[in-house]
């Protein structure tokens, strides 16, 4: 009675049970004798006889890809103005974080992110690691890192400044501009997180960097070059002041 | 070229003169050393332990950390010897690996120590051994396996993530059912659809009652409506489902392949095609075996139980061993068939009527079933029937323990991950605290740089070496740094609570009016934690001296100090270590303080207490420290 009600297409769904058709059962046959072929197939290919592999994704080993050596040690101390021993300490430290010999982008920001467990110093560490990288490969080799020691350091004020110009032009192209050092301050700032006194408001970078802007830009032409740069810096007694004050970090 | 062999190449060059004589042209010139050095034994001080060898020893190999320049950066010159701080035990067997030329793994040896000390010296782990190589895979994958667990469950327990997109967080709910309640009545509403569909196949063909004409009927078809209404409910759900799931997937090719996807598709497909038949008999006589393929319904519990899955992962991994047991199957049973045909071809009214008909006896045989529709008849049927049987207890036997052994190595995993899974929580909450213990660290330390200057001024020196006896080089360093940051900003890193009482009360002065029942609030707080605060001065041996001077202090600072109406709730513990309590009353109520000012007096007080409890380093202690000392002091000022 209900049957009618049933809509006609399914009602092969339903179709009674005594009436185990030939088609049925022939179509199970198939079935089942495709189970077993596959099986078989599978099972060679278990045994190696036959490859059927895709893709398989076996465990691969990786590789250390990348494992680099520095030069040798008189080499740098020739090339930096560090002496051995300094040298020596330096590479182990660099060698404990980096056990390849080159550290990349992430590895750089873990390690600095541990300094400022306030905020979140990752945008600062990309702009550093830019500057560290000079061959803008994606990797710091052991020689970079203590070049740009050696300039921080040991160098000269000329050369600090040049360094640190280098750090704010962050697309390389010979002048600082409002939006670069807006992304620099900003990610100044967020390495001071959230709870501070007074509280970060939204603008605090902006006035910053228009005060930065009023004393550097000579010539108030929107952008900061190079000899601006350091024109100014010496200019400010502040500055020259705190450029000194990591000389005996080794 | 073979590290071993480099010591017979003087043997081998000095043979070369047997073919002087037979050459027609002259010899190559010999390359000659650049800068012959004699031999000399080098010192390798590993973590104390000192291991001697000969410097060409190590230059077999040149492109690792001992045989290359790198290792001068290691070489004190004091000792004249190379000292690495690391562990001795794995550097004997990497000192072996320049000797010998082959890289054993120690089996007592954790595998990522290993792996790190291999990076270390510059070794890459595929030079391992033969004998070694195989224990270091296994070990290597077992240990890849844990850290992939662990970083799933990391990843899916992430409580702060990033925002997401809606695709995303629809694909994570769909994964981890336990991250929104949305994703829990999912969940829970498609396990109940499944368990509906498998019943409702099961109980379809149940007999149930029977029609005039003495002829049983199956439920299928006396209620053939209420099935066809609840199957088309179960596949409405599954296909909504799946349409999810497949819009959600990050990687909707790679979602389609996977195995659950399959199984999806497979479940609810008989329904469609049955759907769009024609009634024609013969074509869908071999589509309506596709109803068979609704039992497949049953896997898709397997996203809903662990165990399922752990099933399916061991019966993938140990394929292989599973592989061998049907092989060693097929080879017995068509070798036994063939035997048990010819056997019993000559007797009269045998079943055995073809070889694939023995298969159907070999089967049953050796898997000891022993049905008995077939039975051998001639004497050397009995025979080989009953040498079949032997040999197929034996050939299963075999490969069972190996596949039991599996399941039970990944089902111990498991049984791990979960149980480091309930401990997460305790071990987050502890790394968290010690997190917080090095900022926190910080904002301590400043309080006594403060106390420091101010203290100078008074000319105590007692206590200035009580101060810095807390920090060491690398910490002040630290703290400096930290500081500067400060400078550059203008703005002063605060404890947490000060931020929310900052935050609190800077809303307050805007809208003082609707604040005013949480002003009284305040106030009723602050006259609780005064009195609470009065009750627990605990009296400390040495806390007499600093607090005479303290209270002159405060007399200083509290001239300075804007007392402004406000209360502050954190001063309330303030005084813990405090003798001089009425002194701080005035600091209790100083919560902004505009103008430069020092308030100095909980840090002497944290000297005496530095000594009788444990260092104020430890995480737990200076976090409660900390907020003693962050609600007095604001600023920095010169007095």
């Amino acid at each position: 009675m209900f049957a009618s009600r049933v809509p006609a297409a399914s009602r092969c769904c339903l179709v009674p049970w005594r009436m185990w058709t030939k088609g049925e059962s022939e179509g199970l046959q198939t079935l089942g004798i495709v189970v077993v072929v596959c099986s078989s197939l599978k099972l060679l290919h278990y045994l190696g006889l036959i490859d059927l592999s895709d893709d398989k994704i076996e465990d691969e080993l990786e590789m250390t890809t990348v494992c680099h050596r520095p030069e040798g040690l008189e080499q740098l101390e020739a090339q930096t103005n560090f002496t051995k021993r300094e040298l020596q300490v330096l590479y182990r430290g660099f060698k404990n974080e980096c056990p390849s010999g080159v550290v990349n982008e992430e590895t750089f920001k873990q390690i600095y992110a541990q300094f400022f467990p306030h905020g979140d110093a990752s945008m600062y560490a990309h702009y550093l690691f830019n500057a560290f990288d000079t061959a803008q490969n994606g990797s710091v080799k052991f020689e970079d890192f203590v070049m740009a020691l050696s300039i921080l350091l040991r160098g000269t004020v000329h050369e600090k400044l040049r360094w640190t110009f280098n750090l704010y032009d962050i697309n390389k192209d010979g002048y600082i501009n409002k939006e670069e050092m807006m992304d620099i301050v900003k990610a100044i700032y967020d390495m001071m997180g959230k709870y501070t006194y007074p509280v970060l408001k939204e603008d605090a970078p902006r006035q910053h960097v228009e005060v930065f802007f009023q004393k550097m830009d000579k010539n108030k032409d929107g952008v900061v070059t190079l000899d601006e740069f350091i024109e100014s810096c010496q200019e400010d007694d502040n500055i020259m002041r705190s450029l000194q004050l990591f000389e005996n970090v080794m | 070229m073979a590290a071993g062999v480099a010591a017979w190449l003087p043997f081998a060059r000095a043979a070369a003169i047997g073919w002087m004589p037979v050459a027609n042209c002259p010899m190559p010139l010999a390359p000659t050393e650049k800068n012959k050095r004699q031999d000399e034994l080098i010192i390798l001080n590993v973590s104390g332990r000192r291991f001697q060898t000969w410097r060409t020893t190590l230059e077999r190999y040149p492109d690792t950390l001992l045989g290359s320049t790198e290792k001068e950066f290691f070489f004190n010159e004091d000792t004249k010897e190379y000292f690495f701080d690391r562990d001795p035990e794995v550097f004997r067997c990497i000192l072996n690996f320049y000797r010998t030329g082959k890289l054993h793994y120690p089996r007592y040896e954790c595998i990522s120590a290993y792996d790190e000390e291999l990076a270390f010296y510059g070794i890459l782990p595929e030079i391992i051994g033969d004998c070694c190589y195989e224990e270091y895979k296994d070990r290597k994958r077992e240990n890849a396996e844990r850290l992939m667990d662990d970083n799933d469950s990391e990843n899916n327990q992430e409580g702060s993530m990033p925002s997401l997109s809606f695709r995303q967080t629809m694909w994570r709910a769909f994964e981890n059912p336990h991250t929104s309640t949305l994703a829990l009545v999912f969940y829970y509403v498609t396990g109940f659809f499944i368990a509906v569909s498998v019943i409702t196949n099961v109980v379809e063909t149940v007999p149930c009652g029977t029609v005039p004409g003495n002829k049983e009927l199956p439920c299928g078809e006396r209620y053939a409506v209420a099935f066809f209404c609840l199957d088309t409910a179960c596949v409405m759900i599954f296909t909504v489902e799946y349409l999810l799931r497949l819009f959600a997937a990050p990687s909707r090719y790679r979602f389609i392949r996977s195995v659950m996807s399959i199984i999806d598709v497979v479940a609810i497909m008989p329904y469609y095609i049955g759907l769009v038949m024609t009634n024609n008999e013969d074509v869908s006589g071999a589509f309506v075996t596709l109803r068979v393929f609704r039992v497949f319904r049953i896997f898709k519990f397997s996203r809903h139980s662990q165990g399922l899955r752990i099933l399916g992962y061991t019966l993938k991994s140990c394929a292989s061993e599973l592989g061998f047991l049907l092989f060693s199957l097929t080879m017995a049973i068509i070798i036994f068939a063939t035997v048990m045909f010819y056997a019993e071809k000559g007797s009269s009214a045998s079943k055995f009527t073809s070889i694939p008909a023995s298969f159907w006896y070999t089967i049953v045989t050796m898997t000891t079933l022993g049905y008995g529709d077939m039975v051998p008849k001639t004497i050397a049927g009995k025979i080989f029937g009953s040498i079949c049987s032997l040999s197929g207890v034996l050939v299963i036997a075999l490969p069972v323990p190996v596949i039991v052994s599996n399941f039970s190595r990944i089902y111990h995993q498991n049984q791990r991950a979960d149980k480091r899974r309930a401990q997460k929580k305790a071990r987050l909450a502890r790394i968290r605290v010690a997190k917080t213990g090095s900022s926190n660290a910080y904002l301590h330390s400043k309080r006594n740089g403060l106390l420091n200057e101010a203290l100078e001024l008074t000319g105590s020196t007692e206590d200035e070496q009580h101060m810095t006896k807390g920090t060491s080089l690398i910490e002040s360093q630290h703290h400096h740094l930290l500081h500067c940051l400060e400078k550059t900003t203008n703005h002063e890193f605060i404890d947490e609570q000060l931020f929310e009482q900052n935050c609190m009360e800077s809303s307050m002065q805007n809208y003082p009016s609707s604040r005013s029942p949480s002003l009284s609030s305040h106030h009723g707080l602050t006259t609780s934690c005064c009195s609470r605060r009065n009750k627990k001065t605990t009296h400390l041996p040495n806390s007499s001296v600093p607090a005479t001077r303290l209270r002159s202090m405060q007399e200083l600072s509290t001239i300075h100090i804007q007392c402004s109406e406000q209360p502050s709730l954190t001063t309330s513990r303030s005084s813990l270590n405090m003798k001089s309590d009425d002194g701080l009353r005035p600091n209790c109520k100083a919560a902004q303080i505009t103008t430069a000012i020092i308030s100095i007096p909980t840090p002497p007080a944290l000297t005496p207490e530095g000594e009788s409890r444990p260092p104020p380093s430890s995480p737990g202690h200076s976090t409660n420290i900390s907020t003693t000392t962050t609600s007095n002091i604001v600023k920095v000022s010169a007095l």
